[in-house]
């Protein structure tokens, strides 16, 4: 029993060590931008975060716009109302799915790829051989990764919306058979500027920040072993993708809360 | 070094893009549109019952938008919707002095809009003019109500 209570005192106080290491962690990693180098570095990485995640964002997003566009139709022409079609796509992709759905996808494809690669170069002892020769890989390594993600994962939100949106108007204008001009004019008189498309944008800066951090701490953290390293990843996609959808549940309350 | 230009450019092509993506967003899916205060003239209208009438819908004529609705307030003295709109430059001294706006809804249950017709008169609305001739919102509620009411007298 007593036993049970130690170990129950020893996961949180190592939870709460993770936490605190991480936040110092996080600090220590954004303050290493600024330098001409670095951003040569941060480009780089730009590149490998950003760049070549356009393919699985421009797919998936395409995807799911003409998905919402089919099933929306489908219950709006039960009303007459399938003249809304343009402004449920458009409202349910800024608000809610571009910025959620870009975050997981990101957290699977470019997270655990930062884990992998920053956990391989501690298992190699690359992170302590740079320390020895006096670069900080603090610098080196982590913050053009952490400022990568933090800046494309926004720009891959925007590009999932605009993809999702055309998506919808292919299938609810081109196949269904929905008038053009209602289907922009209807989206067009229910989103507002600041309230829905910067709001999603606010939801994206912020997940950008967490799912990185997330990924760039694992690496870091990790115990330097190939089990380790695989455990890692896990951890970088499930703490990811549970931070996001949190995350996203409190920033909705916050902004579109004041309901009733 | 080719392959160094090339990541560069990559990467400034994505942020590019991203930019325009933003502005297609802000332009076509919200209808934001680039402030043209000065090239618009006000006009007001008091109409009896605004129903689902915004600020920023649509006012228009013939089915062409020709301006929107920058704001709507409750006129004290009437009681009354009193609504403000900026119509296009182009129709100042056009539209005369007994134009008529009504408050229509396009489809079933699409948003609310306003649509002017012109009259015959040959004195124009000028910038600041109130038009005087509405016809207030279909209110589903009143519809069903008058309804009822004539099916009992028969």
């Amino acid at each position: 029993m007593i036993n049970r209570i130690v170990a129950l005192g020893r996961v949180s106080l190592d939870a709460l060590e993770a936490l605190g290491r991480s936040a110092i962690f996080l600090v220590q990693a954004f303050i290493g931008i600024p330098r001409a180098e670095g951003f040569r570095l941060w480009l780089q990485q730009m590149h490998f975060v950003g760049v070549l995640s356009l393919p699985i964002i421009l797919v998936s997003g395409l995807f799911i716009g003409m998905v919402i566009a089919l099933q929306g139709y489908v219950v709006l022409v039960g009303f007459g109302a399938d003249e809304a079609l343009g402004q449920m796509v458009a409202l349910s992709l800024l608000r809610e799915l571009a910025p959620v759905v870009t975050a997981l996808l990101f957290a699977g494809r470019a997270g655990s790829a930062l884990t992998a690669e920053i956990g391989l170069m501690k298992a190699t002892e690359q992170l302590t051989s740079m320390e020895m020769i006096g670069v900080d890989p603090m610098r080196r390594v982590v913050a053009p990764r952490l400022w990568a993600g933090f800046v494309s994962l926004p720009v891959l939100t925007v590009f999932f919306s605009v993809v999702g949106i055309y998506g919808g108007y292919l299938v609810g204008v081109d196949w269904l058979g929905v008038y053009a001009g209602s289907f922009w004019s209807n989206m067009q008189s229910s989103v507002n500027f600041v309230n829905d498309i910067l709001n999603g944008m606010v939801k994206s800066v912020i997940f950008g920040l967490v799912v990185t951090w997330i990924a760039v701490f694992q690496g870091y953290d990790l115990v330097p072993t190939s089990e380790g390293i695989s455990r890692a990843t896990t951890r970088t996609v499930v703490y990811g993708s549970l931070a996001v959808l949190g995350l996203d549940f409190v920033l909705t309350a916050l902004m579109f809360g004041e309901f009733g | 070094m080719k392959r160094s230009k090339w990541i560069e450019g990559g990467v400034g092509l994505f942020v590019l893009a991203g930019f325009l993506g933003l502005v297609f967003l802000g332009l076509q899916v919200s209808g934001l549109t680039p402030s043209r205060a000065d090239q618009t003239f006000t006009l007001y209208a008091n109409f009896s019952n605004i129903g689902g009438l915004k600020a920023r819908s649509k006012v228009t004529m013939a089915g062409v938008t020709v301006g929107r609705i920058t704001s709507i307030e409750l006129d004290p003295k009437w009681y009354e919707g009193r609504v403000t709109m900026q119509i296009d430059e182009d129709l100042e001294g056009k539209l005369s002095q007994d134009t008529t706006a009504a408050i229509l809804t396009s489809g079933l249950l699409g948003e609310q809009y306003i649509g002017l017709s012109t009259g015959g008169d040959p004195e124009t609305l000028k910038d600041g003019d109130t038009i005087r001739d509405t016809q207030q919102a279909l209110v589903l509620e009143e519809l069903i109500q008058q309804f009822v009411s004539s099916m009992g007298k028969d």
